[in-house]
Order: structure tokens, then sequence, then C-alpha cells
């Protein structure tokens, strides 16, 4: 399906034109709504009608962003819309309330176009999760768009959406939009509002932008950052976020983590890194080796920590007050018949995996254990930063792989969260823009490759116009993943 | 108002046989907050089920805690009162397990690090007192009344998600005597801060013991066993003592004591085994990441100390010592805020009065005219302070007789009358003139020649029948001892 001129335009460029007048607000959401009806790549999970859409936004309508629509990761509870997290145990649920992040876009006047798929309650790097389906990756339907926030990112970089809400707990965000080609934030921890976002690790999850390009990242983050009374751990950021500007890199030191890029990064992956450093060289940036001791650790503390925070987040979901019920012989078995048809096969292995490590006598060696490493990767940071101004890696050791490639092995799933890990535990954001196309470790036609930008907390404005300085410089061209769609 | 008996230390000495006894206790404190724990919800006692919910306390998914400010205030004050120290940054975790009641599968509670910890009333010292959400209630319907054989349950969220402050007792207890006495302390503790209902009955105050014997003279604990949430402390003292003997029968006929939870039946003094301790939760206790640690300001902890009434163990303390009130009525008075505040009342009417007296009138004819009279409280009767104290006044300066009072005070307690027209009324004014009651004793031996007769040959107890002439000649307006002294000398004894 060809571009039209109103789905091709950024979310920036949209409101640009809907507050010239040269468009109405109105024919863009008429667009945008036929274009998402030709979902192909399973990236909904419900999708808004043109009444539904433009409902409650109406009155909303006169801010800079009004009349951009937006899609919605399944993950956010949305009043009167069923909500999943793309789990059978919420099959049928619909929310009595909308989440924080949800109520902001909607005062920003932004219609929702739609709920995307995901892996099941964010636990996944495919998307394979989904107890929907998978979704498909636009730039190549044979290949998965990453996870946990595939639907939002193929649903972008798929032109399927202008922009999208996703979540980001271990890379959730950064590395779907890195396979997709398109442009994921994951903020500060405490940044924007958890409220009414279905938690998976608590201490970990973050909400964020998945957009097409930085501009698009900084105006959906200002629209989300805040301080909400019903997060008692947002604080918002200090300052606000504006549009970024930058030309260049000058006076700016990127630190590499190179003991981190040992082997398992694909060379295609590993020379379009290879290339950005030279793009950031020449826009006046310096490129300096760091060294991070502990977060080729993060994976293995990340994997005990989030199922432990999710075991005791997921056991809500006991048939009792909402979703799916199996009924059972007595209380305990209800219990277990609901949560074993209610719970695919990953979410169950990290409640196991989580129940265990918070069980009395292996707390403290296993998530007292994993608590300290994290605070000494929160260290290592910290000591980077006092040299370099950002840390800068490869998104993800890949380009998309294969539906079903990594599905067998868990670990070798969970080493796509390598690079993302780490700023997830540090709490810091980190951003991932596309940088190029490779060729996949197997063969196959080019792929995006996302190159990652992570700055010290709260530091999202100076994150944003490096990003958008290198972005510039790179010249990605995305339209063939939209073409595709 | 309850009555003392017996003091503990009888108790313990009627044990007699080689054991003392170890208690502890965990009390749960319902706060009287406007709203619920962590979120909006208001609390409320008796409404509709299920109508003060949101999606925070019926545990829909995406939610998120915030603490009542109210909440942590008022565990302050308990902290203040109760002389602990606070925790500089004090944690809430979760405390994991799966139940009806429990919308989340886990209760926000404090765990390693509590709001307060090393305090102390009176003789019991205090291990801790943390902040917690309460749980939903739960209905069985059926015969059983347990959720195993009911033909249905029902859960209202109503409950879910009030405040609690839970004091946890060092094992500083010997009997049943002292765990109720103490336990009526620590209420009347938390009621005059007002910072809860306490009501027992209501549940808004529950009280489980942790109790087990050792031999007298040892310093190690032995098998302890708990027993469960008695809705009074009087039915608590029966469950301990029931216990305490069990346990040394136990003991006696060689067996030894299992861990476990019991509930003690009042009405047949019997105590059943609820769950073995054995197969208790492994609660998996995980600090909350959804909550930022509790860092008290100095402010907030300076804002505590500074609202403290005058606590009860404090007051009665003051009635004892400087009031000269006994014992038994320094306790009885201070130890329920209104009956405390009565009797200051009483006190304000004449700063002539004996505080010992007027003590004795609430505590003794004023209560126990109140229970006769439709089983009346405080907040039913139409008697002032004030008109108490005047009456007490008249007796005490013999204006009228202690008999007249009485009367007078039904009168009182009845229709809320003026002691001061009663007695003008009524005529109850004592025979003052002496020269005038002497006329009346003579009639009276002379109308009477043979108890008379009998009182001078010897037979003293006989001289009751002269006074009950003389006092149904004056209505009981002369003074019994004025009465008496006069009787004798006319017999010339």
């Amino acid at each position: 399906m060809a571009e039209s001129g109103l789905t091709a335009a950024t979310a920036a460029s949209t409101a640009g034109m809907i507050a010239s007048g040269e468009v109405s607000a109105a024919e863009v959401l008429d667009a945008w709504i036929k274009r998402s009806a030709g979902d192909d790549l399973n990236a909904y999970l419900w999708r808004a009608s043109a009444e539904q859409a433009a409902e409650g936004v109406a009155a909303s309508g006169d801010g800079p962003l009004a009349g951009v629509p937006v899609a919605v990761k399944d993950i956010f509870c949305t009043a009167g819309v069923p909500t999943t997290a793309a789990s059978r145990i919420l099959d049928g649920y619909i929310p009595p309330y909308d989440a924080a992040a949800v109520r902001r876009v909607a005062a920003a006047g932004m219609p929702m176009l739609g709920k995307t798929n995901m892996d099941e309650f964010a636990m996944g790097s495919s998307n394979e999760n989904s107890a929907y389906g998978p979704v498909l990756n636009p730039w190549d339907r044979s290949r998965v768009p990453g996870g946990s926030s595939g639907g939002s990112a193929a649903a972008v970089a798929g032109g399927l959406a202008p922009w999208a809400l996703g979540t980001d707990t271990g890379g959730s965000i950064r590395q779907p939009a890195a396979l997709c080609g398109i442009v994921g934030l994951k903020p500060t921890y405490g940044s924007i509002s958890r409220y009414g976002m279905i938690a998976f690790a608590s201490s970990l999850d973050q909400c964020g932008p998945i957009t097409r390009d930085v501009t698009d990242a900084a105006l959906m983050l200002g629209v989300l950052e805040g301080r909400d009374e019903l997060d008692s751990t947002s604080v918002g950021i200090k300052g606000g976020v504006s549009s970024p500007s930058a030309e260049d890199l000058s006076g700016l030191v990127f630190g590499v983590p190179s003991a981190l890029m040992g082997e398992g990064v694909e060379p295609g992956v590993r020379s379009v890194f290879e290339a950005t450093l030279e793009k950031i060289s020449s826009l006046g940036g310096r490129i300096e080796e760091i060294d991070l001791p502990h977060a080729g650790h993060g994976i293995s503390a990340y994997y005990v920590l989030a199922p432990a925070e999710a075991s005791t987040n997921l056991s809500r979901y006991d048939g009792v007050r909402y979703g799916n019920r199996v009924p059972g012989s007595d209380l305990i078995d209800m219990y277990e018949q609901t949560r074993s048809a209610g719970f695919g096969p990953e979410v169950k292995r990290r409640i196991l995996l989580g129940t265990y490590a918070l069980s009395s006598g292996y707390y403290d060696a296993y998530y007292g254990r994993a608590q300290r490493v994290r605070t000494m990767i929160v260290r290592d940071f910290d000591a980077a930063f006092s040299g370099v101004d950002f840390v800068i890696t490869p998104t993800s050791p890949s380009v998309a792989f294969g539906l079903g490639e990594k599905t067998e092995d868990p670990w070798t799933m969970y080493l796509n969260d390598l690079f993302t890990v780490p700023m997830s535990l540090a709490g810091i954001p980190a951003i991932s823009i596309p940088a190029g196309l490779a060729a996949p470790a197997g063969g196959g036609p080019d792929l995006p490759v996302g190159f990652q930008i992570a700055a010290p907390a709260f530091q999202e404005q100076k994150l944003l116009e490096a990003a958008f300085a290198l972005e510039s410089a790179i010249a990605f061209d995305g339209s063939a993943g939209r073409a595709a769609g | 108002m309850s009555g003392t008996e017996g003091s503990d230390g009888a108790r313990a000495e009627a044990a007699g046989d080689g054991y003392e006894a170890v208690i502890g206790l965990e009390i749960h404190v319902q706060l009287s907050t406007e709203t619920k724990m962590f979120c909006g919800c208001r609390l409320s006692f008796g409404d509709e089920p299920n109508v003060h919910t949101c999606p925070i306390c019926l545990g829909h998914p995406g939610v998120l805690p915030v603490p009542n400010r109210k909440a942590i205030e008022y565990g302050l004050q308990i902290a203040a009162a109760l002389d602990c120290e606070v925790a500089p940054r004090s944690i809430f975790h979760r405390k994991n397990y799966f139940y009806p009641d429990n919308p989340k599968a886990y209760q926000i509670s404090q765990f390693d690090i509590p709001l307060a910890s090393n305090g102390r009333l009176n003789e019991v010292r205090i291990h801790r007192a943390h902040l917690e959400e309460d749980a939903a209630k739960m209905i069985h319907v059926g015969t059983s009344g347990r959720i195993q054989g009911s033909d249905a349950s029902l859960v209202d969220f109503n409950r879910a998600g009030t405040p609690l402050v839970e004091i946890v007792t060092e094992p500083d207890l010997r009997s049943g005597a002292q765990v109720r006495e103490w336990g009526q302390l620590l209420r009347a503790t938390v009621k005059q801060l007002g910072v809860s209902d306490v009501n027992m009955e209501e549940g808004s105050l529950r009280c489980d013991a942790n109790v087990s014997i050792r031999p007298v003279g040892s310093s190690e604990l032995g098998t302890k066993t708990e027993m469960k949430n008695m809705n009074s402390f009087r039915y608590l003292e029966r469950g301990v003592e029931a216990e305490i003997e069990r346990q040394k029968q136990l003991l006696a006929s060689g067996g030894r004591v299992v861990q476990e939870t019991l509930h003690f039946d009042p009405s047949s003094g019997e105590l059943h085994s609820l769950r073995s301790k054995e197969e208790s939760h492994d609660y998996r206790y995980l600090p909350e990441p959804d909550l930022v640690p509790l860092a008290p300001t100095a402010e907030m902890l300076a804002a505590a100390t500074a609202s403290l009434p005058e606590l009860p163990a404090a007051r009665a303390a003051r009635y004892r010592d400087d009031l000269g009130v006994s014992d038994g009525s320094a306790q009885l008075l201070s130890f329920e805020t209104e009956w405390a505040d009565f009797f200051e009342g009483v006190l304000a009417h004449d700063e002539g009065l004996e505080p010992r007296v007027a003590a004795n009138w609430v505590t003794g004819e004023f209560a126990a005219e109140l229970r006769k009279q439709g089983d009346q409280g405080l907040s039913d009767t139409k008697v002032t302070p004030d008109s108490l104290g005047s009456l007490v006044e008249m007796v005490s300066s013999g204006r009228i007789s202690h008999a007249s009072g009485k009367s007078v005070l039904e009168s009182m307690v009845a229709d809320g009358a003026d002691p001061r027209r009663v007695v003008e009324e009524q005529g109850l004014e004592q025979i003052s003139d002496s020269g005038e009651l002497e006329k009346i004793v003579e009639a009276a031996i002379e109308g009477n020649p043979e108890p008379a007769e009998q009182v001078r040959s010897g037979n003293e107890k006989a001289i009751g029948a002269l006074v009950g002439a003389v006092m149904k000649e004056t209505r009981g307006r002369a003074d019994g001892g004025e009465v008496n002294r006069l009787l004798r000398k006319h017999l010339g004894l």
C-alpha cells in the first residue's frame, strides 16, 4: 500500500498541518482509521471505530498536538475499552478507569486508534508470547518485531499509527524500536506516572514513546512526563521537555563499554555501530572507552528481580474479582485452574522463578544478591558519567530474528536484552534510534539496526538533543517498512 | 464501666505449681481516618457491602497505592504515646498470600523496618508498632461458618484497605487478669488519642495473645500457642487462663505443647485448634516497589508529641498520687476517658469537694444507678457533672444524709432532676437542731419499750429497731451517727 500524504507525515508535521488549517483533525483521523484497519501485522488487539476514536477528545481539542492519533500498548488500562496485556487471564476485562498516560494523551486531544499487541504482561523480547498471536515485523514478515512493545513498534514502523505508547522494563521499548527501524525512548524511572500501567516489574517498568523520529519522541515525552499524585514514585522531569534542535555534538563525550560488546554481537550490527561512531566524531563528539564492570551481570540480576516482582504483581489474577475464572472443586482448585489456563508458558516460567527467588531461605541468595548487583551497576554508571556525557551501545545484539527462531531457548532470548537491561536497572534514560541497515547473520535482506544512547537520570533533554543531531546525520529512511505495512 | 477484680499476684500465686505463664500480645488497631490507607475510599462500619470501593482497594490491574498522610500521623501519635523510637526511614513490604479477602494477593505491611519500636506502656515493653492495611471481610453462607463446606462465600471490600496499626508487645505479661487490665489500659490510651474507635465487637481493635508457660525462674521461652481475635478483653482473659491451665496439664501429664492457633469459645469455655503453625504460609516478603520509604520529618514527629493529651496511665497516677483517689477508682475513671472527664466536671462544681469522696460517688453509687435504670451509659444520662457535684457537696457538708443522697440520685438519673430542688421539695434537709432530734429520740424510746428494754439489758443489736423508728419519723433526714449517739445517751449506755 502506497503512503498517502497524511499518513506519511510524522506526528509533529501532522500537528503542524492541523494547526495551519491545511487539513482538519477529522481528515487526519479518517486517514489513520482507514490505514490501521489494514493491519495485517497483528499489531492491534483492539481498534477504535471512527466514532470511538473521536469521542472524548473532541472537547479537549486545541492543544498543539490535538487531533494527532495515537496507538496505545494494551498494557495501559483504558476505561470502557478491553485491556488484556495480551493475556488470556484478562480476556474480557474492561477497566473502570484510564491509566495516567492515557489521560495525558487524551487531555492533549489525541484520539486513540487502538490497543496494540504485546508479549503477555510485557514478558518477552519477540512478541511471540502474546496469547493473541505474534506480531510480524513490517520489514520482513517472517521475522519478529521484538518485544515486548512489538505491536506498538510494528504499528509505527508499518505505518499503521503515527506514534504509540510503549512500556520498557528491560528493553521493551528500545529493542522493538531497533528491530523495526524507529525511535524508542525509555525515560528515567519516575519521570512518567505508572498509574494504570499493568505492572510487570514495578521497580523497572517505565512508560515511553515509540515514534518515527526524535522530535516526535520529545513531543510525546513532553505530554507524558510529570509528577502524578497517584504514583508515589513519580517525580516528573524538572524543566520539562522541549523540541530538540542541536546540529552537532561538539564538546560531548560518548562512552563505549567495549567489554560488554564481546561475542554475540552480529557482524552487521557491529559494523553499523562502528559507522555510527564515525558520524559522532564527524559531528564533533568524542568517543571514549569506558568500563561498566558489573553490567555483564545485568541480565542475571534482572532475571531474578523482574520475575520476583512479577510473581507478586501477577498474584492478583486469581479469578475472584474480574477476568477469567475457571471453576474448581474448592478455592485452591479454582485458583489453580484459573491461573493454569490463564497464563502462557513464559509468564508461568517467570512466576515460578520469582516465587522461588523470594521463598524463605532463598531470598538472600537470589533476590538479595541481585539487588546488590543492581546497586553495583548503578555505581558503575555513576562512575562512567563522571567522565562521559553518554553511554552508547548497539540497542540489540542482532537485527530482527525469525519467528520461532529463539522460542525454544529462553536464555538466548533473554540475551537480546544484554544492552538494554543495565540502563533499566540503573533507572536512567536511554533512547534507541535507527542507525542503518544490516544483513542478518544467517543471510537475507537488510534489516534495521538500532543505536542506543543513555544519559544520567533526568537528562532527557540533553539526550534528545544528541539523538536529534545524530539522527540528522544518519538520515535513516524508514519508508520501506511503512510501504510494506 | 468495668470493675476490677483479683490482683495478678493472687492469681499467679493460685497457680502455685512451679510454672509461670509468659504472654505477649499483638493488637490490631483500625485507625479512624476519613479514608483508607492507600486510596481515597471512605471508611465506614455497617454500610451496604461493597459501596466503599475503587479500582485501588479492589486490586485492579495497574493501580498503585498512595499512603494516607493522616494514617501516618495517627501512627506517629500512637508511637509517641507508647514511648517508641520512630524509624527515620521505615519500609513497606508486600506480604504475599492468596485468599479472597486479600484483593492484590499481598497485604502492604511493614516488615523489617517498622514505623516504631522499643516502647513501653506501664509494665509492658512494646516490641514494635507498624502500619498496614486491613483485609476485606468475608461471610461464609451455610452451616459450617467457614470457607470449607460453605454454600458460598461473600466478600465485602468496604473494609479492604482500612488503615491499621499493629502493636506487638514483648512477652511481659504473666496472667489472664494482667492481660485484661493492660489491654484495657492500651485501649484507653489509643482511645484517648482519638485515632481509633477501639471497639472490639466491631473489630476496630483486635487482640491476639501468644501464650506459653515455663518453670518459674527459667528465662527460656516455652512453645507458644496463639489465641486469635477475641471480641472482649474479658473473654481474652478467660481464654488465656484456660490455655495456661491446658498447657500446665499437658506438661504435667508428660505431653508437650504444639505450636498452633486456638480459638476460645466463651460460651462453652473450650479451646479449639484453628490451624497448625507448621502449615503456615511462606509470605515471600518483598520491599514494596510502589512506595518510597516513609521518612517522617522533624515537624511531623514534633507535632505527634505535641498533640498527646494526658494519657490514661498518667491520669490514673495523678488521681491516685495528687488527689488521693483510691487505686481502683483511679483506674476505673482514667481508663475510660468520658468517665474521667465527668469526674473532673464533678470536682469543678466546688473546689472544697474531697476528690476521693467524689470519685467514690461517680464510680460507685452513680455508676450503679445508671446500670440499674436501664443500663444507661454516660452518653445517655441527663445527669450533668455539675448536678452530681452539687449532690456530693450536699452529702459531704452534712446538709442531707447519705441515704437521702442516694434517693435524690435515683430521681436525678430517672429524669435529670436538679438535686437542690428535690431536697427542697421533699424536705430532705437533715435535722440540724439536736434539741428537735432529741425529742424524737425520746418519743421513739417511749413508743418502743420492748427493744429499749432489750438494749438496756445488753442486747445492743436491738438498737437497730430504735434507729429505724427515728429514721421513719424524720423521713431519713437525721444523721445516723447523731441518732445513734442520742439513743445511747438516753438509754444510759
